[in-house]
């Protein structure tokens, strides 16, 4: 500012030097009242938006704690269900049933959901009318109610052309069915975040189009890939309904088996339990949300840590 | 290997000229094994074509984007592609390797003659087309893998025999980034400076074993410290290999290439922007006496 001074140390000069310096603080210090409000407001907004997702789980742990409190112990994953002596009671065969449908989930969605997600990216040629068919018609598929799947299974898995029988295989089959779509879009999603370049440096290279994808697109996308796996696999643990259609009804006392005898899973079981009118289930529900949510936390983590060890891989 | 002398800037293109004539001379003084002719800027006659193009058209989606364009391209040669924005070159360059048959909708008409045979034949497949002819990209696109897996991708997948470990530092060596990253092979190459990224990509190319390599702008990206390694590289490299640049530099066209094609951008009774060729010659030609006016008023900077 000094350069700019007429008369350098004048009265008049520093007068304006002063002046000049008062009007930048003021510009500086301005604020617009509305404005600031508005964005407390937005901020506001946004966490309560947070805090109502937070509340929601947070209440449904506690209350589960609480109301499950005097089941919460061992016997309550190494034991079975037992109307006799239901202060022993436990989840064995229904922990047993939800891992061996949600395996049997994981074995024919991965495959499938990222080879379907392949086709579509990599070789189908979208101009193609049958293409875009299929494509829209995955994306309805992943908003069709569960029930309908239940049906489905039971007409052509559990009768009809597989005959499966009401087994855990039926269940698991059905469920995948249920969680494709959603399994689709989300790995069309992380092929589709594969740059370009990638795949043009490999094709340059003289690789050929399944090189490219085995070697370089699949391993850049199998993150994104695993996340739709883990919400699809998250979804299908919690389902009942469709279950209920293709028979995971019955109260198993043994170990269940995949393709042969009944079967029940973990929601089925807590439904179970919750309709009893004695109070030694009214307990038992809580404590098996309790044991439902420990199992889906085991195995999201184990995703998750897979996903990162593979990010790492590539970062 | 960079000359600390050297204007960043880039000198006037008839300095330009002499200095890459004598940056050539200094490389193949230490390469003993070459003939003396070698370091003669060949005139237009006397290198064999490698490419032989004629009268190329390519369509994307039925527009036009370049239209007739012929030259040919001689062997260990390098031979710049110049012109405004838009005007094609990329788009030529792709078809040189068949990578346009990656775009959906791109057709290609007229014939590229490489070694004398069609290289858009019924029974040409694309893929043994790029093992043969190697391309850089104006970005440097390294794989998410280590530098050691970068290189060794090519050779892997088209299941070259030999010590993988010697393929991967003949290469690294030729590329000119060996002393740098030797002791790092198995580390990301993404955490490599885009100068060093670029080099990669290069290094990855010639593992291959290629007998041409593409280049479309490979220093646009890159500072001049960079720009004037690859350069180096790129003279040292022409004692073996045949190279083709698309390039914004006119200096860098003047610097390193034999032979130069100019491009334009017209626009048709559409409305679509179609590149042409007006001019190809010696760059040397191109750069002092050249024979379109078009190409004269964009070397000297009078339209860009």
């Amino acid at each position: 500012m000094g350069a700019i001074d007429p008369t350098p140390g004048s009265a008049r000069a520093k007068l304006a030097v002063a002046g000049a310096r008062a009007g930048t603080a003021a510009v500086l210090a301005t604020t617009n009242r509305a404005e600031r409000v508005r964005e407390l407001g937005f901020l506001t907004l946004l966490m309560l938006a947070l805090g109502f997702a937070l509340a929601g789980l947070g209440g449904l742990i506690v209350w589960s704690l609480i109301e499950g409190a005097p089941r919460l112990n061992a016997q309550l994953f190494t034991e079975g269900p037992s109307s006799l002596s239901p202060e022993t009671a436990g989840y064995r065969t229904a922990i047993l049933g939800t891992v061996y449908v949600i395996a049997g989930v994981i074995l024919l969605i991965v495959p499938i959901g990222v080879g379907a997600a392949l086709y579509l990216e990599e070789y189908a040629d979208g101009g193609r009318w049958w293409n875009r068919f299929i494509e829209l018609n995955v994306q309805n598929l992943a908003g069709v109610p569960s029930i309908v799947y239940g049906i489905l299974g039971l007409a052509f898995i559990v009768r009809g052309p597989l005959s499966f029988g009401f087994v855990a295989a039926a269940g698991s089959a059905t469920l995948a069915l249920l969680v494709l779509p959603t399994v689709i879009l989300a790995a069309r999603e992380a092929l589709r975040a594969v740059p370009p370049s990638i795949r043009d440096g490999s094709f340059a290279l003289g690789a050929t189009q399944w090189q490219t994808i085995r070697r370089q697109v699949l391993p850049a996308a199998i993150p994104g890939i695993l996340t739709g796996v883990i919400l699809a696999v998250a979804r299908a643990m919690g389902e009942a309904a469709p279950l209920l259609l293709v028979g995971a009804v019955t109260f198993i006392t043994v170990d269940p088996e995949f393709f042969e005898g009944g079967y029940t899973t973990l929601p089925v079981q807590i439904f179970n339990y919750a309709t009893r009118p004695q109070e030694v289930f009214q307990v038992l529900a809580p404590a098996g949300v309790i044991v439902m949510l420990v199992v889906l936390l085991g195995m999201n983590s184990f995703a998750v840590w897979l996903r990162n060890h593979w990010e790492n891989k590539l970062s | 290997m960079t000359d600390p002398q050297r204007d960043p800037e880039g000198p006037p293109a008839h300095d330009a000229l002499s200095e890459a004539a004598a940056r050539s001379a200094r490389h193949t003084a230490v390469e003993t094994h070459v003939t003396p002719e070698r370091h003669e800027r060949a005139s237009r006659t006397d290198a064999r074509p490698i490419f032989e193009i004629d009268s190329v058209s390519v369509f994307y989606s039925g527009t036009p984007a370049v239209r007739e364009i012929g030259f040919h391209v001689g062997e260990n040669e390098i031979t710049a592609l110049i012109g405004p924005s838009g005007c094609g070159k990329s788009t030529l360059l792709r078809c040189l390797n068949r990578m346009n048959d990656l775009i959906p909708g791109a057709t290609v008409e007229g014939s590229v003659r490489y070694h004398g045979a069609d290289l858009y034949g019924p029974k040409v497949d694309p893929v043994q087309v790029r093992k043969l002819i190697g391309m850089v990209f104006q970005k440097p696109n390294p794989f998410p893998k280590s530098i050691y897996d970068n290189i060794a991708f090519g050779p892997r997948v088209l299941g070259m025999k030999g010590d993988l470990d010697e393929i991967v530092e003949r290469a690294l060596r030729r590329g000119a980034l060996w002393d740098e990253v030797k002791d790092r092979l198995d580390e990301n190459a993404y955490g490599m400076s885009g100068g060093q990224q670029q080099r990669l990509c290069i290094a990855r190319c010639m593992a291959i074993e290629p007998d041409v390599i593409l280049m479309d702008e490979p220093c646009s990206a890159l500072d001049p410290i960079s720009t004037g390694k690859i350069e180096d590289l790129m003279l040292e490299l022409k004692e073996n290999y045949s190279i083709v640049i698309v390039t914004h530099n006119m200096q860098q066209a003047a610097r390193v290439s034999d032979r130069t094609a100019f491009f334009t951008v017209d626009l048709d009774e559409d409305d679509h922007r179609i590149g042409r060729v007006v001019e190809f010659d010696d760059t040397e030609k191109v750069f002092t006496n050249p024979s379109d006016p078009r190409t004269e008023a964009y070397v000297t900077g009078k339209v860009g």
